[in-house]
């Protein structure tokens, strides 16, 4: 679809989302270090809790326990504290243990590298084909948009590889692999980057399969199934909620030349439209790190990601005041409609290639005629 | 680490050094008197440093430098502030407000170089005025442990006798050391006390006679100290004087103005009034930056010293030591960026 707004109207609605961020701005206070703090109490508990009981690993409920907790506390490290932590939510607070840029998290993927692949590449060109690569990471096609060739007949295959290894998937991001192939970057750029993902990835396999396991003694094996299970649980998860926020049906993407010189109400509204929402209760919010909430996350990436809720049916309004579509849904319908997209696109498409059509149409308004 | 300690105690730690108020006197009608008991990290203190303290406001961590004002001798290791309560200031009232025993804080190691040379000198002059009294104070107990037997006078200047912190131990000191002599200057008050109004050059001559031979320490208001510096720059003694400035000078920014010199470590421009992400450009320099539009964080560095305005939302940040994000943040005036 194709909404047609004046200069003056995307002026406006800039306008409008700032002062949105304004109010939250202004409120952050005590409420927001208190959770957060809560949040993280949690998955200490959960970790130290899981661990614990993983010490009777040999024992099917202590191993079914252990690696449930575990599992929760991988999610809540990696979603609502990691992710959102280094995205500088919690920056305002000046609180040493909670800057962004010294942060670090419980997966395969060096914190460094993450905020550079992840906050600035993807969140600044959001969508933008050829410049996002987070639209199919660079192994998927995820766009018509996307030159089909065969290699995309796998698909469906690479998805779910990518799903089941998503920390190491998002570990070898920052190294733009498919530029390598196709020869626009150097081997020799990457050579620090690889290096930072030894050390992680060394550090990683360290902990979760040789020393947590060894501490269990006789029971090495069933702590190192528990443990590569809860990667495993968390890898699912966290690949699910990440590929509804951008690619259900509806999602628009962008071209190069349409998003040149873009003012601030039209990178607002990329935003909006580049993403989608997953509806749910309390607890699937805070599980997903709140990125169920992806559009007013992608519009704020550095407010605190639990008032994302409240400031959700603002967003919406606005949305349908421009006539902007806000793309929201039940997690099995957009989850869904992911892997429809994943299997249709392994196929080239019907009509031949296809840019991306227009999200936006601007058309000059009275600023212009004055 | 700490932070899984922390779910045990808070007081447990690796690394941080933190410390927990163990002790609150109101000893004045705007002071709190303090006792913190800091966790095993701390090194002790020399008498006239300070340490930075750290408590969260409305979510916040702020910190402030205060004084101990107790012997660096203290057998029980543990701290003592006086901290009063300033009208403009939100840490210093928060906790004149809220310290109760319980309460933990964040803590540094003591720094600065407001202390006393060993051997100490002979004699010694100790002059504070109003809530500087804290590092002399330190200095005078730190003494009196060592058994000091050189001549010593401490001259305060407060508003009124009801101003003094620590007033009925002052004349414990005085009374039970001979060598001690206690000077109360008042400002606001005519009887009592030994001096009266501002100071001037004849209250050194009453009180310590042999100053110019003597070693110096001071802390108080800018106005105090300004006035006894050039006083002795005067007399050529400049070298016997030392002193410590605990109040940092507040900068209000006018409207849009760009004012002062714009630090990026060693390489100093004048400011232009763009952000400093442009300013450090245009210095030659390199920093590292992303979206360039306030979202992604590369570009934060740490503002060691001035103010600075976030160019989307309008808001201050006068704060030394805190994080901006370059790409957003234009100086107001004078600032020091640590790139």
């Amino acid at each position: 679809m194709t909404v047609t707004l004046t200069e003056e109207q995307i002026d406006e609605l800039g306008r409008e989302l700032d002062a949105i961020r304004q109010r939250v701005v202004e409120d952050l206070g005590e409420d927001d270090r208190r959770y957060i703090y809560n949040v993280i109490k949690a998955q200490r508990a959960f970790e130290a809790g899981g661990r614990a009981s993983l010490m009777l690993s040999a024992l099917p409920p202590f191993w079914l326990l252990g690696t449930a907790a575990l599992s929760l506390s991988k999610i809540l490290d990696n979603m609502e504290i990691g992710h959102n932590v280094m995205h500088g939510q919690y920056d305002w607070m000046r609180d040493p243990a909670l800057a962004s840029k010294k942060f670090e998290w419980d997966t395969a993927c060096p914190a460094d590298q993450w905020r550079h692949s992840h906050n600035y590449m993807h969140h600044t060109y959001t969508n933008i084909v050829d410049k996002d690569r987070d639209i199919g990471y660079g192994i998927l096609r995820m766009d018509p948009s996307q030159k089909w060739n065969p290699y995309y007949l796998g698909n469906p295959v690479w998805a779910f590889l990518l799903m089941t290894l998503f920390e190491y998937g998002v570990a070898l991001h920052d190294l733009e692999t498919e530029n390598i192939i196709s020869g626009k970057r150097k081997m020799s750029e990457n050579r620090d980057l690889l290096r930072g993902i030894r050390r992680k990835v060394g550090r990683q396999v360290l902990k979760d399969y040789v020393l947590f396991p060894l501490l269990t003694g006789p029971q090495f094996v069933s702590t190192l199934t528990a443990n590569a299970t809860a990667n495993l649980v968390r890898n699912l998860w966290a690949y699910s909620i990440i590929f509804c926020g951008h690619f259900p049906t509806g999602v628009a993407t962008f071209t190069e030349e349409e998003t040149e010189n873009e003012s601030r109400g039209q990178w607002y509204i990329r935003q909006m439209m580049g993403s989608a929402n997953i509806t749910g209760g309390n607890l699937f919010h805070i599980m997903s790190g709140n990125l169920s909430h992806q559009i007013e996350h992608h519009l704020f990436p550095d407010l605190p990601a639990r008032r994302y809720r409240e400031i959700a049916p603002d967003v919406r309004a606005l949305c349908e005041k421009y006539g902007l579509p806000y793309n929201t849904g039940r997690f099995s319908k957009q989850i869904g409609s992911t892997w429809a997209k994943i299997f249709k696109l392994a196929l080239p498409n019907r009509g031949g290639d296809t840019a991306p059509t227009p999200a936006v149409t601007v058309v000059p308004g009275l600023r212009d005629a004055a | 680490m700490d932070r899984y300690l922390e779910l045990i105690n808070p007081m447990l730690t690796v690394r941080e050094l933190r410390a927990e108020v163990t002790r609150v006197e109101r000893s004045t009608a705007d002071s709190v008197t303090l006792t913190l008991r800091p966790t095993r990290q701390w090194r002790g203190f020399q008498a006239g440093q300070y340490v930075e303290l750290s408590v969260d406001i409305d979510g916040v961590r702020r910190s402030r430098c205060f004084s101990p004002c107790c012997s660096q001798h203290r057998a029980d290791g543990r701290i003592e502030l006086t901290v009063k309560a300033h009208p403009e200031g939100l840490v210093s009232q928060w906790l004149y407000a809220n310290a109760a025993p319980g309460l933990v804080v964040g803590l540094s190691q003591a720094g600065g170089n407001f202390h006393l040379p060993t051997p100490r000198p002979e004699r010694i002059l100790l002059i504070s005025g109003g809530s500087g009294i804290t590092p002399v104070l330190s200095m005078l107990r730190t003494l009196v442990d060592e058994g000091y037997r050189g001549e010593l006078v401490f001259l305060h200047y407060s508003f009124t006798e009801a101003d003094v912190a620590h007033l009925a131990e002052l004349r414990d000191l005085a009374a039970t050391h001979g060598n001690v002599r206690l000077v109360l200057a008042y400002t606001r008050q005519t009887e009592g006390g030994d001096l009266h109004g501002l100071f001037e050059e004849t209250h050194l001559a009453d009180s310590a006679p042999w100053y110019a031979e003597a070693q110096t320490y001071l802390c108080g208001p800018p106005g105090l100290m300004a006035t006894i510096r050039a006083h002795y720059a005067a007399k050529g003694i400049e070298d016997a004087l030392h002193t410590e400035e605990f109040t940092l000078p507040v900068f209000t920014p006018a409207d849009g103005d760009a004012t002062g010199q714009v630090r990026f470590g060693d390489t100093v421009v004048e400011n232009s009034g763009a952000t400093l992400l442009e300013q450090a450009e245009a210095a030659g320099l390199t920093p590292e930056y992303g979206c360039r539009m306030g979202i992604c964080f590369t570009c934060t560095k740490v503002k060691t010293s001035g103010c600075t305005r976030n160019v989307r939302t309008g808001d201050l940040n006068r704060d030394p030591d805190t994080e901006v994000q370059l790409c957003i943040s234009a100086p107001v005036g004078d600032v020091a960026i640590d790139i």
